[in-house]
């Protein structure tokens, strides 16, 4: 037993060490770190952290990303939901085709979209806001929205559907009343994943915005090209940007597993 | 069972009108684009499939086009093996559980730029800790700005770092859903720990499997972020992945006809390997 526990720890250990390296990176001096190698911190400082919390440029970003993935989040989960009840309850015409073709989205390389997405969100004049960035995440999001809750519902027996019917619900009381506490689960893995992915996505987010809503990410990028590369702050920053989703995976921890199976199993 | 009922094309009607607007417009842009040449000023001129076969001839794409399939078989080859042996030796249940999978989600929940700038400042010589290690306690001559060779491992262990974790909890999942039974009946038999594998877990983990084999065949296809902050596609072109290269002829060069030849190109290869995936992930689901 001793022997196969030892697997997990080396695993998770090769997990923490660049993570731990960052955070080790962001409460030292740019001088300490340039003038040689330390393991811990020497010289304990917070004034890269400080930096962020007072200069605008940088804590806008993080306040434009959590703008953007909030929406999106909110957005793909709503439209989704009567989705996913159809793909798991009825058959219809084409339904098998529309969820491959849906699926194809999830597939598609970014890199593809980045110049289309610009001129297209640029001539309906959403270029540079929330809802650009919240609409584009949504071309991978719904799909995997679409995918989990159906896997979530199909385990749900249509019995309670027809019992609620047969009792006099109407259709939008039985969903809101009856079937959305029962896949509350499914529901709370797919939000899960609709942040995460908009929140990690970079390329998409960048392309979209300029001032207004620049993400994090690209307030990271600018800074590391224009300030002589402060690798504190960088590292700082980044530290930041891990904590919104060491928070939310908390709340999903005994659903990531079957989350990521997609519901399937 | 499922009921025939034509309406629930209704149910169906926001998510299409939502991805319709964001696939098919850019889509089209995109075709648009492959077949036409443009000076400037918005003339553009008929091209046809000229783009196409440009880009299917040129060195540049084809080289980009293997360093891609490498790469992906690369971290197909290690992620998965590696995945299913961290997931066979997870405790199944208690104290422990919830703590190694947090643990192990937490670097996909990493925006993906932050990532490649972490594993930047982990491998520089003198200031990164792996750096550091490699050629000052152990005098290898390590510098991933420098050597392709260098910078190719740096890639691919970023990925398996990233994105093992993804590949160990599809696999747990799978484990876990197995009845306490079914291993009281492989003890009762005498099974050794290989058939209990071969016979009972593998089988389990066949359809969660095949979905880890598709999204990481997806996403490390169509990587960018990270490889991009990390190494920029070098030292040369060593790590020009395609979506690295694609970007730098779309919104680099501006070269929209060949960018959009390309894009195409590589949707429809993704596009075909990963309908080989699905096809094969759907014939399980039948049985």
């Amino acid at each position: 037993m001793k022997k196969r526990s030892l697997i997990p720890i080396l695993y998770i250990a090769f997990l923490m060490l660049p993570i731990y390296w960052l955070v080790a990176m962001s409460f030292k001096t740019t001088n300490e770190i340039l003038s040689g190698f330390s393991l811990f911190p020497q010289t304990f400082t917070l004034e890269n952290y400080i930096t962020i919390f007072t200069d605008p440029t940088w804590y806008w970003g993080y306040i434009n990303s959590i703008a953007y993935v909030t929406i999106n989040t909110v957005l793909s989960v709503c439209v989704a939901l009567p989705a996913a009840y159809a793909f798991s309850r009825y058959r219809f015409l084409g339904d098998k085709q529309l969820f491959f073709w849906l699926l194809t989205n999830r597939m598609a390389p970014a890199a593809v979209f980045a110049l289309p997405f610009f001129q297209l969100y640029s001539s309906i004049g959403l270029f540079d806001t929330y809802l650009a960035v919240a609409l584009a995440h949504t071309l991978f999001n719904v799909p995997l929205a679409v995918w989990i809750l159906e896997g979530f519902m199909r385990g749900i027996p249509k019995e309670l559907d027809e019992t609620a019917y047969v009792d006099g619900y109407s259709f939008p009381r039985f969903f809101v009343t009856i079937f959305l506490p029962n896949i509350k689960a499914g529901v709370g893995v797919a939000a899960f994943f609709c942040f995460m992915f908009s929140w990690v996505e970079m390329l998409l987010a960048k392309t979209l915005t300029a001032v207004e809503a620049k993400p994090i990410a690209a307030v990271m990028t600018r800074t590391a090209s224009s300030a002589g590369y402060e690798l504190g702050l960088l590292a700082a920053a980044g530290t930041l940007t891990i904590i919104p989703g060491a928070i939310v995976i908390w709340f999903v921890r005994n659903y990531i597993a079957r989350g990521f199976a997609m519901g399937r199993v | 069972m499922r009921t025939e009922n034509q309406k629930a094309w209704f149910f169906v009607l926001p998510v299409l009108a939502l991805v319709a607007f964001n696939a098919l417009v850019p889509m089209m842009t995109v075709v648009n684009y492959s077949v036409q040449e443009t000076f400037g000023n918005n003339q553009f001129f008929w091209e046809g499939l000229g783009w196409f076969e440009q880009i299917l001839r040129s060195d540049r794409f084809q080289a980009a086009l293997g360093r891609q399939f490498l790469f992906t078989f690369l971290i197909l080859l290690i992620e998965v093996p590696l995945g299913i042996i961290v997931a066979l030796s997870m405790p199944r249940k208690g104290f422990w559980v919830p703590v190694c999978l947090v643990l192990m989600a937490l670097p996909m929940l990493i925006p993906w730029n932050v990532v490649g700038s972490m594993w930047n400042i982990f491998t520089l010589p003198k200031i990164g800790l792996l750096g550091y290690f490699l050629n000052d306690v152990l005098g290898i001559n390590y510098d991933m700005t420098q050597q392709p060779l260098s910078a190719w491992i740096t890639v691919v262990i970023m990925d398996v770092w990233h994105w093992t974790s993804l590949v160990v909890l599809l696999c747990y999942a799978g484990l876990v859903s197995i009845p306490d039974a079914y291993y009281q009946a492989a003890k009762i038999d005498g099974a050794s720990p290989w058939s209990v594998f071969r016979y009972i877990q593998l089988p389990k983990m066949k359809t969660v499997l095949t979905i880890a084999v598709l999204l990481r065949f997806m996403d490390s296809f169509n990587i960018y972020t990270e490889p991009f902050v990390l190494t920029g596609g070098g030292p040369g072109n060593s790590t020009t992945l395609l979506s690295i290269d694609l970007v730098k002829i779309a919104l680099g060069q501006f070269d929209l006809g060949p960018a959009a030849a390309m894009s195409l190109i590589y949707f429809a290869i993704t596009l075909l390997v990963s309908w080989v995936f699905y096809t094969l992930m759907t014939k399980d689901d039948a049985q």
